[in-house]
């Protein structure tokens, strides 16, 4: 499997809620969008250091259920990356 | 014709003089000028390496452009850089829209703020008293 988002790997913190009543199958994380919290309206796509944030080793865009962006903010983070790749600031494939 | 704002990126070869690269973005913008659009904004983002070869090159000199037009000025600079061997690679995207809906987001959550400040206030408020006794008590 090539595509191997091993939470280590990715230096995104999670809140974990541990007082989630048992019986759920799996520990309920929360995750928080940082676009949401710091206000973000336009992601631009030339700041290469914060979308580096969200490509992982292999230059994929990171998925929302692993970073939990919000879908407003992955839909501008994702349109950012493309524009990114097309001039080059960023790869379309790494390795 | 309303305006329209553009950002103009491109990559020059790295082979490239810096004389030279400003000769290019001195004409591009003469280009833009002479077709009625103004430059707000021009960024020599210096040379850095490419994400993936282009042409064989490792490295590009990136040239930035902040440009206001109809839109018509931006077919003809495309145009004049197709052409341009010195030229690896250039991006328009248009920015007024966007930063327009950025603005109305903005503005939506300046007005909700406005309009119930008072009740997250009062509690602050609340709070910041509870601690104050409680310090004074201790």
């Amino acid at each position: 499997m090539s595509t191997n988002y091993e939470e280590r790997d990715l230096g995104f913190e999670r809140e974990y809620d541990r007082t989630m009543p048992r019986g759920h199958r799996r520990m309920q994380r929360r995750k928080i969008c940082r676009f949401c919290i710091e206000k973000v309206d336009l992601i631009d796509w030339k700041d290469v250091k914060l979308l580096q944030s969200y490509i992982p080793e292999r230059g994929k865009i990171l998925p929302r259920r692993i970073s939990g962006v919000c879908a407003a903010h992955q839909r501008m983070l994702a349109e950012a990356i493309k524009r990114a790749r097309n001039i080059a600031l960023l790869p379309y494939a790494a390795d | 014709m309303d305006k329209r704002t553009y950002e103009l990126i491109f990559i020059v070869d790295p082979e490239a003089a810096d004389d030279e690269v400003m000769r290019l973005s001195e004409g591009v913008q003469k280009i833009i000028t002479g077709q009625g659009g103004s430059i707000v904004k021009t960024e020599m983002m210096g040379k850095r390496q490419l994400a993936y070869e282009i042409n064989h090159k490792k490295d590009g000199t990136y040239v930035l452009l902040e440009v206001e037009g109809s839109g018509g000025e931006i077919a003809e600079v495309e145009r004049r850089m197709r052409v341009n061997d010195q030229i690896l690679r250039y991006m328009t995207v248009r920015v007024d829209e966007a930063r327009r809906r950025a603005q109305k987001l903005k503005d939506r959550r300046a007005r909700k703020a406005a309009k119930q400040p008072a009740s997250g206030k009062a509690k602050q408020a609340a709070a910041d008293l509870d601690t104050d006794t409680e310090e004074s008590a201790g």
